[in-house]
């Protein structure tokens, strides 16, 4: 940590934390519904665990972002936040309109949009909040005295991904449009510009940890980020197969998503080939181990299983059951969470001036979480595929199939279980730095040289 | 070897050129394809008022329409051909929980106005193009 300002990063990692918390309790209570125990429906509905569970993630993904960028952008840039205490706020009202939105979500008051639940009027709090939070990060790139690729790719990252928002906010009577503009946020979003995000943060953590060369690593960023846009653009296609729009898609779709692991796989080669290269030996050795943790799980579970199911073909079976989860779960955890822990990881003991680098908790944190998330993967594909057989194929009822599956969902909640385990073994680390210090201030600069 | 320089090119150029292809597409869809396969002329005030029901109650957070939404009851697309009117009005106005096969479903108790501008909205549904989904299954002996 050079800069007082990127303190504020804490807390933004410290809220995103909590909310991963809460995000794995409504992921359990879907899990034993699965498995024919739903004895709290009627204060949590499946409707009601299934928003709540994927708006926690999306919210504490963004909100580490913002974290992440609170951190970058005054170290790239060379100057303090404009104003720390613009961010405490941005943080706070981020936070309320999020449980707001969760609250209401156990009271039937959303907007049943896949992804997109949070009501309209709480929508337009999030706009200005994220303006407020592209402002303070605008303001203070403008002021500084550089501009890194790695800043510019982070902030470009972050003002397409506010842009995008609006599109999902268009209402259409068409269910076909509805549905084609919800892909602009969602799929433009992860397989787009948060892929942005997520290369710059890597590259702001590779330049760091393995002690290349700069302008090695920022050339190759800009190929990586060539490759997610060259490709997931168009990519988008291989949502627009079967929701009532032409067959050009199929071919569109088709084609450019079967690129898309390219990125990632650049980006997982990308990592490795630095990691190999440098010649600095970091002593924070779990921030390397979820970095090119992230770079490879997220070719596997992004790149590798979303390809598996990206055909035309293949998709007209496995649309619309299990599979999907199966290749979500893997790549949300591979590509965005594992980039947040990653950063998290770096910046803690720089930011505390604890240094907690190498210990047994921090690597059964690491194991765990990851084992039990592949595992995970594997009981979702296991059902899916059992799904996609007996109630696409054989054509048996949705209901009869279900029944047939159950016994998949007993090894995903035990292996979530593990998952889980290294989540709060991670938070209890977190627990461990204790609080933001300034005496944390030019440390691991005056480390790196001893 | 490949400069920084020529590597933001790729990326700049890559993006602008990907994204007005896209958004060419986009076009195309919305005038040539759209109207017709999912018949605009049949959107009618009930099916309107059906969606919005849909969405107001978040029936994407268990049931899939188009394959989209979450997975833990029955896609909707052809709910109105495979079960019927009847059916579909009993699951919506009942005050106890659908539960078939044990698996319960929110007990939304709708009045028949809102139960049928519902069944409004999945006919037209019905009636989408959507170029092979959900897919036949295959014959078994």
């Amino acid at each position: 940590m050079k800069y007082k300002s990127q303190k504020v990063a804490y807390w933004f990692f410290a809220a995103a934390l909590l909310l991963l918390f809460i995000q794995l309790f409504y992921g359990f209570i879907m899990g034993f519904a699965h498995m024919g125990y739903d004895g709290w429906h009627n204060v949590f509905p499946f409707n009601t665990a299934r928003a709540v569970h994927t708006n926690l993630l999306v919210m504490w993904l963004l909100i580490g972002f913002m974290g992440a960028a609170y951190y970058i952008i005054p170290e790239e840039s060379q100057q303090e936040l404009v104003s720390v205490k613009l961010a405490y706020i941005q943080l706070i009202t981020f936070l309320a309109v999020g449980v707001a939105a969760v609250i209401g979500y156990h009271f039937n008051y959303w907007e049943g949009r896949k992804f997109l639940e949070i009501p309209r009027p709480l929508d337009w709090l999030v706009v200005v909040n994220v303006l407020t939070f592209l402002g303070i990060i605008l303001t203070t790139l403008y002021k500084g005295k550089k501009r890194t690729t790695t800043s510019l790719v982070l902030v470009m990252g972050l003002v397409f991904a506010a842009l995008l928002y609006l599109p999902g906010m268009i209402w259409f009577d068409n269910q076909t449009l509805d549905s084609f503009f919800r892909w602009w946020v969602v799929h433009l979003w992860v397989e787009g510009v948060w892929e942005l995000i997520m290369g710059g943060i890597l590259a702001f953590l590779l330049i760091k940890l393995t002690g290349v060369d700069r302008e090695v690593i920022e050339k190759w960023l800009y190929v990586i980020v060539g490759l997610t846009f060259l490709s997931g653009i168009l990519g988008t296609g291989h949502h627009y197969y079967y929701i009532g729009v032409g067959k050009i898609w199929h071919i569109v779709g088709g084609i450019f998503s079967m690129l898309e692991p390219l990125a990632f796989l650049a980006m997982a080669l990308f990592a490795v080939g630095m990691y190999r290269k440098g010649e600095k030996k970091h002593p924070n050795k779990m921030a390397l181990y979820w970095t090119l943790g992230t770079a490879i799980m997220s070719f596997i579970g992004a790149g590798l299983l979303g390809m598996a199911h990206t055909l035309p073909q293949t998709n007209l079976y496995t649309h619309g059951t299990l599979v999907t989860a199966m290749h979500g779960h893997l790549a949300f955890w591979g590509a965005y969470a594992m980039i947040v822990f990653s950063f998290i990881t770096f910046a803690l003991p720089n930011i505390t001036g604890r240094k907690l680098y190498d210990t047994v908790n921090g690597q059964l944190a690491f194991w765990l979480s990851n084992i039990g998330m592949v595992g995970m993967t594997m009981a979702f594909g296991v059902a899916g595929v059992a799904q996609v057989y007996l109630e696409r194929i054989l054509g048996l009822e949705f209901g009869a199939v279900q029944k047939e599956i159950e016994i998949h969902f007993f090894v995903l909640v035990l292996l979530a279980t593990m998952f889980s385990v290294g989540i709060i073994m991670f938070i209890i680390e977190f627990l461990k730095y204790g609080k933001p210090n300034d005496e944390a201030i030019g440390m691991e600069e005056i480390q790196l040289k001893a | 070897m490949l400069s920084k320089s020529q590597a933001r090119t790729f990326f700049l150029g890559g993006t602008f050129i990907t994204f007005a292809i896209f958004l060419g597409l986009t076009w195309n869809s919305l005038v040539n394809e759209v109207p017709e396969q999912t018949n605009v002329h049949n959107l009618t005030e009930a099916v309107v008022r059906g969606k919005t029901l849909w969405e107001e109650n978040n029936c994407m957070g268990c049931h899939t329409i188009f394959g989209e939404g979450a997975y833990y009851a029955p896609e909707l697309t052809k709910v109105y051909e495979r079960r019927g009117e009847a059916y579909i009005k009993a699951t919506l106005m009942t005050d106890i929980p659908w539960a078939p096969r044990g698996r319960k479903m929110v007990a939304y108790g709708f009045s028949e106005d809102k139960a049928n501008d519902l069944v409004e909205f999945f006919k037209w549904v019905n009636e989408v193009d959507l170029i092979g989904f959900p897919p036949k299954p295959k014959k078994v002996q």
